[in-house]
């Protein structure tokens, strides 16, 4: 049973992707971990008045998940199921079955021993 | 629905189908048109093997084998953790044309997602590594 949400919940990661700011937002709560505001702020060429707005964003998306840090200050957490559903469309994507069925052909031909057809008209 | 959960392909060969059938289910075959080296056990359930020059391989689970029609087997979805449990079906059918054979291949399963990870993608908790991390620590503090 495929369930329907798979559709809007690739679509999210892939919108949040498409943008730059957010990507390396994204990027910087993978390679480093939970981190506020002012953190990432520290870290990434953006402002930290964007950086809050593209966290509340993501986290509406279900990207990043809000949890209280140290001085009362909201750290974000990056949400991996998401990501995964995503990686699930674009492993459809990226296999490749042309590529090894062309190759069988050509096996089968070879192996025909010269007697089989030099090489389909594909 | 734009989510794909199903790739399918059917090519004719010029070859009949005893022939296509050794080429999809030999570990020569298998070793040459589609991986550098191959292993297999034809049988339902039996394991199978392809490796590539490039490092990569793909561990497969032979699951129909109806000589000389279909062939199916198993395998972990391309691209996803290791350790992640999905995995996609793979069809081969076989059917008689002319002098040669019509092959189609359907793998399906893309768009599956297993229960525990429905229960991860609609709670609102952070779990995942949290939480694992969180039983490392437990463990070792017991360990300790």
């Amino acid at each position: 049973m495929p369930p329907p949400d798979n559709e809007a919940i690739a679509e999210q990661v892939f919108t949040a992707l498409a943008d730059p700011s957010r990507r390396a937002i994204l990027a910087a709560l993978a390679s480093g971990g939970p981190a506020t505001a002012t953190d990432l702020a520290g870290q990434l060429p953006i402002t930290r008045q964007a950086i809050a707005k593209h966290l509340a964003l993501l986290a509406e998306a279900g990207l990043v998940t809000a949890e209280p840090g140290e001085r009362r200050r909201v750290r974000y957490r990056l949400r991996s199921a998401p990501m995964q559903v995503a990686q699930q469309f674009l492993a459809a994507l990226a296999r490749d079955w042309d590529g090894p069925l062309a190759a069988l052909k050509d096996h089968l031909d070879q192996h025909a021993g010269g007697t089989g057809p030099a090489r389909s008209s594909d | 629905m734009a989510f794909p959960d199903r790739i399918e392909r059917t090519i004719e060969i010029a070859h009949p189908p005893t022939k296509v059938w050794a080429a999809l289910t030999t570990a020569e075959g298998l070793g040459t048109w589609f991986g550098n080296e191959a292993g297999i056990e034809l049988r339902p359930g039996g394991s199978a093997w392809m490796k590539w020059d490039g490092g990569h391989t793909a561990d497969m689970r032979v699951e129909r084998v109806e000589e000389p029609t279909v062939f199916g087997f198993t395998w972990h979805i391309y691209g996803l953790p290791e350790d992640d449990p999905r995995r996609t079906y793979v069809e081969f059918t076989l059917e008689p044309a002319g002098p040669g054979t019509r092959l189609t291949v359907v793998e399906s399963g893309f768009a599956q997602l297993p229960e525990d990870a429905y229960r991860t993608a609609y709670d609102g908790n952070a779990q995942g590594w949290a939480s694992e991390l969180g039983e490392l620590a437990d463990y070792l503090d017991a360990a300790a």
